[in-house]
């Protein structure tokens, strides 16, 4: 593809603190490379508004710009990680745009992800979440044969492929409910599917699901918003698994 | 988690929105199966036959307190998940390209389901209750099929009607696979005739109450 430079209308979202209301605010940016990142394009910006002193440097998070950290979360022109799909922000490039488009960058929106600064949310409740389930107890000692335990092969892949999850939250913002539910479909997935995560299924999912619930997501209506934004492609058949084993574990569970 | 506990979970309300909404499907099995006895174009005999078994037996009477339960519950779980979900995002997006990744319908089922939930306030007045006073207090003979065709040849009548078939149609095509997947019926090999399943009944159901409102306009069945 040809390499062309542009000049972009940027409304941005300020916000100085989590109290303060906040607003979008226009910019302008120049000589914009199509093969720079979305996020190199902000850096390009950031350095202006430093260099002229009038305005702080737009806060927004990321971390490896490689696609794997699951740090960066922009709402661009009113989609998650905007406009590429299976893409995150950081690897959204710019040739996604032409020449004098305006782009409106939001951060994601959803009560149990307040606003810290800027396009920078608290993105705590889904640790909050791991750490009320996401995880299997492991007893110390010698390292186990990988092989001892027989997994059939689509198990494991299934089981890999939910576990491909970065926790970004994409799925919370695109959803109109502002739904954890492919989150944390992913995380409880990719346990219930292996041998090792058996023993604790009942209590994880029941544990998670609460912890979701108490964190202020709201419920899955089955629009598939989530699945179609997701950087990782993560599958609506974790959710579908998520309903399973969290309404067998409440029949089932003795408590 | 408490046994109480599971009703009040986000998964266990959708749950009940999913398993009453299934319910409510059967029911239009048998409402549209009835009906479509007036295409058969025999003056409504079939029809009121019917009809009358409909209205006056008693096995019938307990489903209907079912159904009404079912419906209720329906409603007063999806009103509630739909506030509670609003509440979940206090400050609204300034743009949302919601095209991009949904169908329009499956994020206006709350808009769908009040049209239609007007829409049965309607029909219920019209034909419902008009059926019970016959039965229960005037004791007049009925003719369910005549009053069906005189309210159908209204263009007043007939045009809320096919507003409301249409709602039904798009409800359906998103509550009926959704209603499986809520469940937890997600698999490679069943959903896709899940969908295509659910995709016919949504064109198939509403779209013969349709054709037997218009077939009664326009005089095609007498």
């Amino acid at each position: 593809m040809e390499h062309y430079n542009m000049n972009l209308n940027l409304k941005v979202w300020r916000q100085k603190n989590k109290n303060d209301k906040g607003s979008l605010v226009d910019y302008k940016v120049s000589g914009i490379s199509s093969e720079m990142s979305f996020l190199e394009m902000i850096d390009v910006l950031n350095e202006k508004l430093v260099a002229d002193g009038k305005d702080e440097p737009i806060a927004f998070d990321h971390d490896c710009r490689e696609g794997i950290c699951g740090m960066c979360s922009m709402y661009i022109n009113g989609r998650p990680h905007g406009p590429w799909a299976g893409t995150t922000t950081c690897q959204l490039h710019m040739r996604a745009f032409k020449d004098g488009d305006t782009i409106v960058i939001e951060p994601w929106r959803a009560k149990a992800f307040p606003v810290i600064k800027d396009l920078v949310v608290d993105r705590t409740a889904f640790d909050r979440i791991i750490q009320a389930g996401g995880y299997i107890s492991v007893n110390t000692g010698n390292a186990v044969d990988a092989n001892a335990i027989p997994i059939p092969k689509d198990d494991a892949d299934k089981a890999f492929a939910a576990a491909a999850c970065i926790g970004c939250g994409a799925c919370v913002a695109a959803c109109k409910n502002a739904s954890a539910m492919l989150f944390v479909s992913a995380k409880v997935s990719q346990l219930a599917l292996l041998p090792q995560g058996k023993p604790e299924a009942q209590k994880r999912v029941l544990d998670m699901v609460a912890q979701m619930d108490k964190e202020g997501f709201g419920s899955c209506t089955n629009t598939g918003a989530c699945e179609a934004e997701c950087p990782k492609e993560i599958s609506l058949e974790n959710i579908a698994r998520l309903n399973r084993e969290f309404t067998s574990a409440s029949i089932m569970s003795e408590e | 988690m408490a046994k109480e506990a599971f009703f009040t979970s986000s998964i266990g309300r959708k749950l009940l929105v999913g398993l009453t909404g299934l319910f409510l499907i059967s029911f239009l099995v048998v409402h549209v199966g009835i009906n479509s006895t007036i295409l058969i174009n025999d003056n409504g005999e079939t029809f009121n036959t019917a009809a009358y078994f409909m209205s006056h037996n008693w096995v019938i009477r307990v489903m209907e307190i079912g159904l009404l339960a079912g419906l209720l519950i329906h409603i007063a779980m999806t009103l509630k998940l739909y506030f509670d979900n609003k509440a979940k995002r206090p400050v609204a997006y300034a743009v949302i390209d919601g095209k991009a990744n949904s169908k329009w319908y499956s994020r206006s089922m709350a808009l769908l389901g009040t049209l239609l939930l007007i829409f049965l306030v309607l029909h219920m007045s019209d034909f419902w209750l008009h059926t019970k006073k016959a039965v229960y207090i005037t004791h007049e003979n009925e003719n369910p099929f005549e009053e069906v065709k005189e309210a159908m040849t209204k263009w007043y009548i007939l045009i809320p009607y096919l507003l409301g078939f249409f709602s039904l149609g798009f409800h359906l095509l998103h509550g009926f696979p959704s209603a499986f997947q809520t469940l937890g019926l997600n698999h490679k090999k069943y959903t896709p005739m899940i969908n295509a399943a659910g995709t016919a009944f949504s064109v198939v159901v509403p779209g013969l109450f349709g054709a037997i409102a218009l077939a009664l306009y326009f005089g095609l069945v007498k």
